[in-house]
């Protein structure tokens, strides 16, 4: 028994083909729509790409980019196929080019669905990422001498004014390196040699932060040294303290700012994926079975039925899981008929006749 | 013979009616961009409204304003127009109303002139505002306590981060002002009190300038107090130095954008007025002779 039969009449089925072929330019749209998207998330993510510590998550655009690509490019065929269903002839055309269109848009729809859900599973594999990235900045905030490291400076600083944070996960961060270069520490100065030798690895560390931390909504001028220890600065109470810095860490500050960004693509995503599935994927389907009916039947101004599936679920799945079974298997000499098998009624003889053949003379 | 003639007029002009109609169209669109252009110039005046001491001219914005609407109304209307002298009947109806929406088009452009003489004219009047405002502003820098204030300070080092500049005319306007409030100095404190005592007004001066100076780019890590004093750091010349602090001055950083606003602003005006002028000696000569007759 058939899935989802529906009959239809011929205004019917060319009514199909025109809503289909208006349907299918639609999806060219959001195809373009999905290939804008994957690129906006790319350029996002490639600015800020010297705080992560890998570019794994660039799956995610690439995945989005290929499948919008392709959805225009599907979608575009198809427009034209619907357009000439409408009349039988032309139908023939394309008959042998709608299984394998149909079963290309199922595949391509599958893609989109997991581009969705891929935004959505991203995100434990991002916070690790940026937590080893930002680390390192911070590390090699000082190295503005080294070859390939001159602009961590100005990345961070930069970062920490444009989404008001500081530091990996607090500002604390910043008492645990050495972000001032050994060039601009005056070794001969008896504190600084002090301050070196007192810490286990040489470095030298202070209750400081750089000035991007510094908070521009503060009352007061930033307070960027001796920060753990507010009797330092007159009247430094704890309103003043909460203001004087940015308060949240940078990896929650670009997580917050990624994630929201995947989250609207992701939704965007899985609305096209809904419009594709339910109307497009299923319309094209309802007239491939109504159209290859009309010629069964043989008369083009008939009704004929279109459905889904020609039997019900599980007969169709037997059905292909047994063609797949079967195509690796060779040639089996018991199952052609046009072999002819030598028998044992093959043995006997037939006798010939003689023919006459009348001659004219 | 006579018919062909005609005939070729006929095509002619109806081709020559098709090209106005979207000509005008198309100034329907410039229209609309010069009233979101107008739009958008405001909302740029207004949010820098505090370093210009809130008393900037609105008058260039507002006039975009009116007369992108003015140019919306006035070009439907021509396109209207132009779409009817191809009916002979629809357009004796409207011939006595060609008159006064020519009068209309030229007092319309006229105002367009004005408009771009303004545009290039009231830069001056911005550059004097904003001399007066970031003075005023540097010298409100500390009061973030006084009612009306209280913002100036988060105003200023937001524009300093912003245009990448300090001071007005350069870093040096942070020296001659006490940019650190009363409330936040420990008057018990001898060098402190030196300090304020050695100035003649009472003020609170250093060689020092806010943390919004700084340079992100800059290889070390930012020197903001005792800048003239080459001995309080390591490896320093303040002479040489010129990566450390931002060098350029607030006024002519925010000046340039905003010139370089109305620069352009004058310049699609301009095209404006050229494309509005074709249109209306396109328009004058065609209802002389109307299409079909």
């Amino acid at each position: 028994m058939a899935v989802g039969k529906i009959t239809f009449t011929k205004t019917e089925r060319e009514k199909l083909a025109e809503v289909l072929w208006l349907l299918n330019w639609i999806s060219v749209v959001t195809g373009a729509i999905l290939f804008g998207l994957g690129l906006f998330l790319k350029i996002e993510i490639q600015k800020w790409q010297e705080v992560m510590s890998e570019q794994g998550i660039l799956y995610v655009p690439h995945m989005l980019i290929t499948t919008g690509l392709a959805a225009c490019g599907i979608n575009y065929l198809g427009s034209k196929i619907c357009l000439d269903c409408a009349d039988t002839n032309k139908f023939l055309r394309w008959k042998l080019v709608m299984m394998p269109y149909i079963v290309c848009t199922f595949f391509f729809t599958a893609c989109v669905l997991a581009g969705a859900l891929m935004c959505y599973s991203v995100r434990s594999q991002l916070e690790e990422s940026l937590y080893l990235g930002l680390r390192n900045t911070m590390r090699f905030y000082k190295d503005t001498d080294t070859p390939g490291r001159c602009y961590l400076k100005k990345t961070l600083d930069l970062l920490q004014i444009q989404f008001q944070c500081c530091g990996n996960a607090d500002y604390r961060d910043w008492f645990q390196i050495q972000w001032v270069s050994n060039r601009y520490l005056d070794m001969t100065d008896s504190a600084v040699v002090d301050r070196v030798r007192s810490n286990v690895d040489g470095k030298y560390l202070m209750d400081s932060v750089p000035f991007s931390c510094c908070s521009t909504l503060s009352s007061r001028p930033c307070i960027q040294h001796n920060l753990s220890n507010p009797a330092a600065h007159a009247h430094y109470d704890e309103q003043s303290q909460q203001l004087n810095l940015w308060r949240r860490g940078c990896q929650q500050a670009l997580l917050d700012h990624y994630t929201g960004i995947m989250q609207s693509i992701g939704l965007t995503v899985l609305l096209i994926w809904l419009f594709e599935v339910l109307l497009v994927l299923t319309g094209v389907r309802y007239l491939q079975t109504a159209m290859e009916n009309v010629i069964r039947l043989g008369d083009p101004e008939s009704e004929s039925e279109g459905w889904i599936l020609e039997n019900s679920l599980a007969e169709t799945a037997c059905y292909n899981f047994n063609i797949i079974k079967n195509l690796g298997k060779c040639y089996q000499v018991d199952d052609d008929p046009n072999i002819n098998v030598p028998t044992a009624a093959a043995d006997r003889e037939v006798p010939s006749h003689q023919v006459r053949v009348n001659v004219a003379s | 013979m006579p018919f062909m003639s005609l005939k070729f007029n006929l095509q002619k002009r109806v081709k020559l009616a098709q090209g106005l109609w979207m000509l005008y169209w198309l100034a329907v669109i410039v229209g609309i961009i010069i009233f979101s252009l107008g739009i958008f110039f405001k909302i740029e005046l207004r949010k820098r409204s505090e370093i210009m001491d809130n008393n900037e001219s609105h008058l260039v914005p507002n006039l975009l304003i009116l007369l992108g609407m003015l140019s919306c109304g006035l070009n439907a209307f021509g396109g209207k127009l132009c779409h009817e002298s191809l009916d002979p009947q629809k357009f004796s109806k409207m011939k006595p109303m060609l008159k006064p929406y020519m009068l209309l088009s030229c007092g319309f452009n006229a105002l367009l002139l004005l408009l771009v003489l303004l545009c290039f004219l009231m830069q001056f009047a911005v550059y004097l505002t904003l001399a007066e405002g970031l003075k005023n502003a540097i010298r409100f820098y500390k009061d973030t306590d006084t009612p009306g204030r209280c913002f100036m300070k988060r105003t200023l080092d937001m524009t300093q981060i912003e245009f990448r500049c300090c001071g007005n005319n350069n870093f040096r306007d942070w020296f001659e002002v006490q940019w650190i409030s009363n409330r936040y100095l420990d008057m018990s404190n001898d060098v402190v009190k030196d300090r304020v005592l050695s100035n003649v007004e009472g003020k609170y001066l250093m060689d020092s300038v806010p943390f919004s100076c700084c340079n992100p780019g800059s290889p070390r890590p930012c020197i903001q107090h005792h800048l003239t004093n080459n001995s309080a750091h390591y490896d320093y010349d303040h002479r040489i130095e010129e990566l450390n602090i931002w060098n350029r001055g607030c006024h002519q950083a925010v000046f340039s954008y905003y010139s370089s606003i109305m620069n352009s602003i004058g310049a699609l005006l301009i095209c404006t007025i050229i494309l509005e002028v074709r249109l209306h000696t396109g328009l004058h000569h065609r209802p002389l002779q109307p299409v079909g007759m």
